[in-house]
């Protein structure tokens, strides 16, 4: 058991397992100060099968963990000569099941020796995209330390084209630090002739705790199984997921023997899993499956985000945003104007949420003239031109479910969102261009004022088909002129209306 | 921005000695242990149920500047055991919201703590927050090697009238101010201090509609692991160095988040309201408040029929106000 924090949970632990007589064999990191490492070696000087191990400095990646590992296993096979299994755990490890049902299952398969063990093309799991490398690389300077160090050198032997031997024509794999090896494996491992060989080589590995046992035991094993019996998750950074009170049921019905790393303050999972439970739990193959979803989701969640959602500790520069809004909507342009009733029709036609012109210039035209929308979104229009990207992602995150529509023209304002419209590949487009001239054509203003207005709209008209045609633009556009439409208007009616109802 | 946060520094400096110790516990304090920085004036309605709710989340232990209370809360809160108190009498607006108070207890007594600094009105939640202490949170911050963990400001109200239910001291506010806005926000970044700015919510959509560019901030950094080096620049909605206000993902994810249930609007608000109208001592002479106060006087109901009534932090996660990031 390898320790370096929390010793009453270490301690707590290792007299669950000296209860159902399992020899222990502790190494504490040489950084624990003296006061700490003797009270925890005298604290447990009641357990006649405890022995602890030579210490040595345990940073992460880097050989100090092997080292320790093999000073703990030498001990633990000359100390007992019983012990057929020998299984690696750290003092956040928790036994979930009780510890006799572990030791029968590996009774029953006497020369398996569980350690997750593959090649390097075999797994996509690895930190800094460094796979092969770790293994032809010199790793002199501490990741977490001197980072800047670290990257500097590894880019520099790349330049030359610095490659390490691999010793002896072993194939290098990795896997999981938590194993569990037969004596056989285990002593051939340590005896090897060629011992130093492979622990001068090594050490100069990037984080060889993964790989060391990992490869090896591929020389002597009669029998691999290529798994941990230890649950343990680690998230897209390379750190252990950690283990809380409120997944107590989760681990529970996992149904694995050990789970790390559990939170030194989960009272409730020590008190659960620490009182034996007279074999709860009969089935024998572990069952991660529902935390491997829980934890991947997680995972998902921190690099990729929920797409369409802006909020506080999701903020995307542009182009990383999976898409300005979260679901699809369609836009009309001109379809109200030369048609009647276009939006009450178009409601009854789809199950759509069909509004008027969001982007008015004096307030928010929501449907049937609602004063706040979903979300509490207010028909305010300064409120909405003040952060019109922010009000129209709003909207489609706040109805999610429910697809929205709304009605576009040159008279709203609608300039600073143009382009996030047009490059938004969730929104469908749909324009009949010149439309606008029908309210001015029946309106009674002056013929001047009329003309002038005119030019306006077509100026902004032109200018916005511009955007729309443009070669960035990736919203589904269709653009007809009036003549065109009027000329059938049915046939595109329908064919936008089908396209809607298929998503 | 350099000189910038040595200039808060030896602003905070300065202000000090304005401060007079009431109750100075500080000795208590062990390492590691989380402590809460609050400044507070008139407030000793809130204190009880706010003592209790953040003693129930793990804070170990309370350092709090009173700023001339009159209603006991000072007395009240010199005899608790867990908390240190600070008085003065010297004006919030000088140092600046109270912000160079509390930098200078940080970086006296919060070095190598994780601090958490909130008003007596704001109530935080954070991922996982009715199971886990908030230890779990920052040990887990420990290991993810994050230094800072933004909460936004969530404006919380009756529905109906503020005065028409009374709230009575200890009682949980949120069983009065229960309802929320779910999606209003604006988001911005400041490319300064690299900061989100955050507004919205019902006091944008009710007071601010006109003028929605004074609408109050939303965005906060209330948990930090502090350093002596460290300083709030303004609230506690920015930070120095700037590389703390990065809370937020820029590439598409999400990072962890909280919210700051902002319990603003009860009954005692409009008595508090035209107080601080009269002391001119908030933000830009109060602008804040006499827009309140104007609103106040006709039509206080900020409910509508979109706002949503709050249940539990999963309910916020779900709305997208606050997020797991990875933490599960």
């Amino acid at each position: 058991m390898l320790v370096h924090t929390a010793f009453d949970r270490a301690e707590q632990v290792a007299r669950h397992w000296a209860a159902a007589g399992c020899p222990i064999v502790f190494h504490a990191d040489k950084a624990v100060p003296a006061k700490t490492y003797n009270a925890f070696v005298k604290k447990l000087s009641d357990l006649p099968d405890v022995r602890f191990a030579q210490r040595h400095r345990c940073e992460w990646g880097t050989w100090g963990l092997v080292a320790a590992t093999q000073s703990a296993s030498e001990v633990m096979l000359q100390e007992f000569p019983d012990v057929r299994h020998v299984y690696l755990a750290s003092g956040s490890c928790l036994p979930l099941r009780p510890v006799q049902e572990l030791i029968d299952y590996l009774v029953d398969r006497p020369h398996t020796d569980f350690i997750e063990s593959a090649t390097t093309a075999d797994v996509p799991w690895t930190i800094g995209g460094l796979d092969q490398e770790r293994f032809t690389l010199r790793f002199p300077f501490s990741w977490r330390k001197n980072r800047f160090l670290f990257d500097r050198y590894v880019a520099f032997q790349r330049s030359v084209g610095f490659r390490r031997k691999i010793p002896n024509g072993i194939v290098p794999h990795m896997g999981s630090q938590w194993w569990c090896l037969t004596r056989q494996t285990l002593s051939a491992i340590l005896e090897d002739p060629e011992r130093r060989h492979y622990d001068r080589y090594f050490s100069k590995v990037w984080i060889p705790d993964e790989s060391y046992f990992q490869t090896l035991s591929r020389l002597y094993s009669r029998q691999i199984e290529s798994r941990s019996l230890t649950l343990s998750k680690f998230d897209y950074q390379g750190k252990p997921h950690i283990f809380y009170d409120d997944h107590l049921q989760l681990l529970r019905r996992s149904d694995c023997f050990v789970a790390r790393k559990i939170w030194p303050y989960a009272e409730r999972l020590y008190r659960a899993f620490l009182t034996d439970q007279a074999g709860a739990m009969s089935r024998t193959e572990p069952n991660p499956g529902k935390i491997d979803r829980i934890f991947a989701k997680a995972v998902e969640r921190r690099t990729r985000g929920r797409p369409g959602l802006f909020m506080q500790s999701r903020f995307p520069v542009e182009g990383r945003e999976n898409g300005l809004t979260c679901a699809q909507y369609s836009i009309f342009e001109g379809f109200s104007e030369l048609f009647e009733n276009f939006e009450s029709w178009l409601a009854k036609m789809t199950d759509m949420r069909v509004h008027g012109h969001l982007f008015a210039p004096d307030a928010v035209e929501f449907s049937e003239g609602q004063q706040v929308m979903n979300g509490a979104l207010s028909n305010n229009a300064k409120l909405r031109d003040y952060n019109p990207k922010a009000f129209l992602a709003s909207l489609i995150w706040n109805t999610r479910g429910e697809r929205q529509c709304f009605q576009l023209g040159p008279r709203d304002t609608f300039k600073k969102i143009e382009w996030d419209i047009a490059k938004d590949p969730n929104a469908q487009i749909s324009v009949i261009t010149g439309a606008w001239a029908v309210t001015l054509f029946k309106s009674n203003a002056n013929f001047s004022d009329i003309r002038r207005e005119a030019a306006r709209l077509q100026q902004i008209e032109s200018k916005h088909l511009e955007v729309l045609r443009s070669q960035w633009a990736k919203a589904r556009i269709r653009i007809w002129t009036m003549a065109e439409f009027v000329e059938a208007p049915m046939e595109p009616l329908q064919r936008i209306i089908d396209e809607i109802g298929k998503q | 921005m350099r000189l910038r946060r040595k200039r808060a520094q030896v602003r905070a400096y300065r202000k000090h000695f304005s401060l007079k110790p009431v109750a100075n516990r500080t000795g208590k304090i062990a390492s590691g242990d989380i402590l809460l920085f609050s400044t507070m004036r008139d407030e000793l309605i809130r204190l009880p149920y706010f003592m209790e709710y953040y003693r129930k989340l793990g804070v170990s232990h309370f350092l709090i500047v009173d700023n001339d209370s009159t209603d006991g809360g000072r007395e009240y809160l010199a005899e608790q055991p867990d908390v240190s108190v600070w008085t003065t009498k010297a004006g919030y607006k000088r140092s600046r919201y109270g912000v160079d108070w509390l930098n200078w207890l940080q970086s006296k007594y919060g070095h190598e703590h994780w601090t958490l600094v909130v008003d007596p009105d704001e109530l935080f939640v954070y991922p996982f927050c009715d199971t886990r202490p908030i230890r779990a949170l920052t040990d887990w911050l420990d290991v993810s090697q994050v230094r800072s963990f933004g909460a936004m400001l969530l404006d919380m109200y009756p529905k109906g009238r503020l005065n028409s239910e009374t709230y009575v001291s200890g009682q949980d506010p949120i069983e009065i101010a229960s309802w929320f806005d779910p999606g209003n926000y604006q988001i911005e970044k400041n490319k300064s201090y690299w900061n989100l700015w955050i507004q919205g919510g019902p006091r944008a959509r009710m007071f601010f509609a006109d003028q929605p560019k004074k609408a109050p901030a939303l965005n906060k950094i209330p948990l930090v692991r502090w350093d002596r080096r460290f300083t709030y620049v303004s609230s506690t909605h920015t930070l120095l160095p700037r590389g703390l206000n990065l809370t937020y993902d820029e590439w598409g994810g999400e990072k962890a988040s909280g919210v700051l249930l902002h319990a603003k609007f009860l009954n005692t608000f409009s008595d508090k309201a035209e107080e601080e109208l009269a002391r001119r001592q908030h933000y830009s002479a109060s602008a804040e408040y006499r827009v309140y106060a104007e609103n106040l006087q006709s039509n206080p109901d900020l409910w509508c029929k979109w706002s949503e009534k709050y249940i539990n932090w999963r309910q916020l996660e779900i709305l997208g106000l606050m997020s797991k990031g990875n933490w599960a």
